[in-house]
């Protein structure tokens, strides 16, 4: 049918178009506030980090340790609920070194996104955080990773309470 | 299983395009009268409508299945909206052929639409949702970062080039110079293009990324008796699948799309497939980037694990190769309305089956073909398997 058809319906329009004004549009700007409520796992998570710790849960049945803390396995569906303090170290699963921001303005340095496993935590099983202290040109899969804290009076019971991972450096 | 044999028999869509000037509702009725009229039904043989569009925040319009019913052609008709985000496209045919196997009704048109240009200042913001506003958000993470960071891992394990991978973008944007609805098609671009286009989030570069568009596709799917009286060339739904992954996306296995496999194994038991290397002669995998193309022909069993991207590199999936995949021009090439996208893809095989895809015509009347799609935070796999025969 598409090769008898050679005209297909739609107007694309050019960015020309809207700046000479030949086209009417409505903008708007909604008000979009929100609190959300921590539940009872990340609530658990969020006080530990207040704390420094970073928190993990553990089902007896399955025998897996998973990162952020939850209530419910998701594999045998039976409570989760006994949560045990992670190391803050682990080692990048993966990372991007991303040059761009969410509206898409140019950043010169990169900020460097990354899956970091968590020591303690299942393998495979892991946060997404930021890297720093670290040349992106250095980072590697694979690299050890330790939690970089805000001072203790400063934590407010937020992912942000960890700034960033940086390299552990060894030996 | 005791169900109804389920056809597709006319197909219509409208252009991609990064900003249409029509409405949403209005791509709909485009497509829909596009999708009826190439097999000479008409509204009131249609018994019930599905509609598949991605998330609501794209238009901040509440309700948008209710928003776009008269442009889908959904008054006073059994109609529900399907949306498993990016793999609403495959998911809303898979909802059609349940409607008509099931004997609930004989006739029924599937409409799917996307209107991403009415997000400012772009659409990606409208994606930052995806995230937990919890534990992800207040790190303002933006949405190439979960691609970027899934490209890494799966380039990693397998020890694949960003060259390996530019290749699939290569092939979709050349295919794509074919259709007629391309925004991207170029029949001239080459891998030093891609790899020397903008870096955005290491390791994807602009040309590694579809464009974010606008545009609606429309289906109409009958049950078989209804299907010999509008065509002799039915094209029958042999397969469905669809299948979930955990949605902590940090928890899982980055380089390998499990809930993929699952889908498709799903399908091919369906459709009786047993060899699907052999069994399948088109495939239109979902490429929103040209690492994911890859990702999927490996979950879909189509390639080994880490060896996907050689079948781009050996000429293996070029529309005259021995497994074409994305004859389209796939969303790279053709755009990427979310939802539009993937039941574009359906029309491809739809189009590809009968022999009328033209300039895009894969050689050797192909007599059975795939389509998948992939979404919501990186999790769904929809799959849908389609043939000459029934
Ligand atoms: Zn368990």
């Amino acid at each position: 049918m598409t090769s008898k058809i050679k005209v297909f319906p739609g107007t694309p329009l050019r960015e020309v178009d809207f700046k000479e004004g030949k086209i009417l549009y409505r903008h708007d700007e909604m008000n979009g506030q929100y609190a959300w409520d921590t539940g009872i796992g990340i609530g658990s998570y969020l006080a530990a980090l207040k704390e420094g710790v970073l928190l993990g849960s553990y089902c007896r049945s399955c025998r897996r340790t998973v990162v952020p803390p939850r209530t419910v396995c998701e594999w045998c569906f039976r409570p989760m609920n006994s949560y045990i303090p992670l190391k803050d170290t682990g080692t990048v699963n993966t990372f991007s070194l991303c040059y761009i921001t969410w509206d898409l303005k140019r950043i010169k340095e990169p900020e460097i996104s990354a899956v970091i496993e968590i020591d303690g935590a299942s393998p495979l099983h892991g946060i997404m955080h930021k890297l720093g202290e670290v040349d992106p040109e250095d980072v590697h899969i694979g690299m050890r990773v330790q939690a970089v804290w805000k001072p203790a009076d400063e934590r407010e019971g937020a992912i942000t309470d960890i700034l960033y991972f940086k390299p552990i450096k060894e030996g | 299983m005791g169900m109804r044999k389920v056809a597709v028999v006319g197909a219509g869509m409208t252009k991609f395009m990064r900003r249409a000037q029509e409405t949403g509702k209005e791509l709909s009725w485009q497509a829909a009268r596009m999708a009826l009229a190439s097999c000479e039904m008409t509204l009131d043989d249609i018994q019930a409508v599905c509609l598949g569009t991605a998330p609501d925040a794209f238009d901040s319009i509440h309700l948008k299945g209710e928003y776009l019913s008269d442009g889908a052609g959904a008054w006073g008709k059994p109609y529900m909206r399907s949306y498993v985000g990016g793999g609403t496209g495959v998911f809303a045919p898979i909802q059609g052929w349940y409607h008509v196997a099931s004997g609930l009704f004989d006739a029924v048109l599937v409409v799917c639409e996307e209107k991403m240009s009415s997000f400012y200042p772009h659409a990606q913001g409208a994606f930052l949702t995806i995230f937990d506003h919890t534990t992800e958000r207040p790190l303002k993470p933006n949405l190439l970062w979960i691609f970027a960071m899934e490209m890494n891992r799966y380039m990693q394990t397998y020890g694949i080039s960003k060259e390996d991978i530019a290749h699939v973008a290569v092939k979709n944007k050349r295919n794509a110079a074919d259709h007629p609805c391309a925004l991207l098609g170029n029949p001239d671009i080459t891998v030093e293009d891609v790899l020397n286009s903008e870096l955005l989030a290491w390791p994807v570069n602009r040309l590694d990324v579809s464009p974010v568009s606008d545009g609606a596709v429309a289906l109409v799917m009958v049950a078989e008796h209804v299907a010999k009286r509008v065509t002799d060339k039915p094209v029958w739904i042999q397969g469905v699948g669809w299948s979930l992954d955990t949605a902590y996306w940090t928890n899982r296995d980055l380089a390998y799309p499990r809930y993929v496999e699952y889908a498709a194994r799903m399908a091919y038991e369906m459709a009786g497939i047993k060899e699907p290397r052999k069994e399948i002669n088109i495939v239109e995998p979902y490429d929103p980037f040209d690492y994911k193309e890859c990702h999927h022909l490996e979950g879909l069993l189509l390639a080994d694990r880490g060896q996907a991207p050689q079948l781009a590199i050996d000429g293996v999936s070029l529309r005259d190769g021995d497994m074409p995949v994305c004859p389209s021009g796939g969303l790279l090439g053709v755009g990427n309305p979310i939802a539009a996208a993937g039941l574009m893809k359906v029309a491809e095989i739809f189009w590809q089956l009968r022999g009328e895809a033209g300039a895009r015509q894969v050689p050797g009347q192909p007599k059975r073909g795939l389509a998948q799609a992939w979404g919501d935070l990186m999790q769904v796999g929809t799959v849908v398997i389609m043939g000459t025969n029934p």
